[in-house]
């Protein structure tokens, strides 16, 4: 049933994606580019995805995930440094093509060799990030 | 232009259901990176049938519901160095942040975690800058 859930869920993920026009780079720096011709249209994204996910937070109170276990608890609200860095280093990529990990799965089958570029190297650094976090800690201890 | 904030906005509810979704039924948070940064670095191996499923509806659904659009155009640079820098930031980016758009964006804001909060602010400012620089500044975007 978990897989038929996550099935479920990534196809309604990739259905919002592409009915929202988020696979569009250009609505997603159109959004970042504040002295150029904004483009408002991620906003209204957010903010209806945050309404369905805010009444769900809602209902996970006194009840259990269907297939069994736990809600994830709230997570402390400690502001390291990697979470700062990371935001930043991730928000530097995602202004300079456009694409985020969500819109850059989605697109994958019609994003030319644009797209399968930006998945390999995602995925590259997405593995040398553990490395490189523990050398960044040792070096320099984060909190 | 307004037909696009409708679309954002219905759009956006299909998002928030996904999330929804997966939170109630499988009792855990949405975020993209965090689905595809635990199969690449191995740390989310336990659950990889999980994950995999989530990637299938994820890349699948679009290319179904692709020729109901008579174009789309999704504006990618064709400069493969832009994306290949933007595709490592944004690796290592999410995995140090522990998220991404969707995990901190929208799970995050929406059970008004701090950190959620802070790192959406911050990738936001840091996209914005971005933009304005490589576009405004050096013209290369």
């Amino acid at each position: 049933m978990r897989n038929i859930f996550a099935l479920i869920s990534g196809a309604l993920f990739g259905a919002g994606l592409m009915i929202s026009g988020m696979v569009d780079t250009a609505k997603v720096q159109g959004w970042l580019d504040i002295f150029g011709d904004w483009d408002p249209t991620l906003a209204f994204v957010m903010g209806g995805a945050i309404v369905p996910m805010a009444i769900a937070w809602q209902l996970t109170r006194g009840r259990k995930p269907l297939v069994g276990g736990d809600f994830p608890p709230k997570p402390e609200a400690r502001l390291g440094r990697n979470l700062v860095l990371g935001s930043v280093l991730f928000g530097a990529g995602w202004g300079l093509a456009g694409l985020c990990p969500g819109p850059s799965m989605a697109s994958l089958t019609f994003n030319g060799i644009g797209g399968v570029v930006f998945v390999g190297t995602m995925a590259l650094g997405m593995f040398a990030a553990p490395v490189l976090r523990t050398r960044l800690d040792r070096a320099v201890p984060a909190e | 232009m307004e037909q696009d904030w409708i679309m954002g906005l219905i759009g956006g509810l299909l998002i928030g259901l996904a999330g929804a979704v997966y939170l109630l039924a499988n009792g855990k948070v949405m975020g993209a990176s965090g689905i595809i940064g635990g199969l690449v670095d191995g740390s989310g191996w336990i659950t990889a049938k999980e994950r995999i499923a989530f990637l299938a509806g994820l890349i699948l659904m679009p290319a179904l519901i692709l020729p109901i659009y008579k174009e789309v155009d999704t504006h990618l640079t064709n400069n493969l160095w832009v994306i290949a820098a933007a595709g490592i930031l944004v690796g290592v980016g999410t995995r140090f942040a522990n998220g991404c758009t969707s995990g901190h964006g929208v799970c995050g804001i929406s059970r008004l975690s701090l950190r959620g909060i802070v790192a959406t602010v911050m990738y936001i400012l840091a996209g914005g800058l971005t933009v304005v620089f490589f576009r405004h500044i050096l013209g290369v975007i």
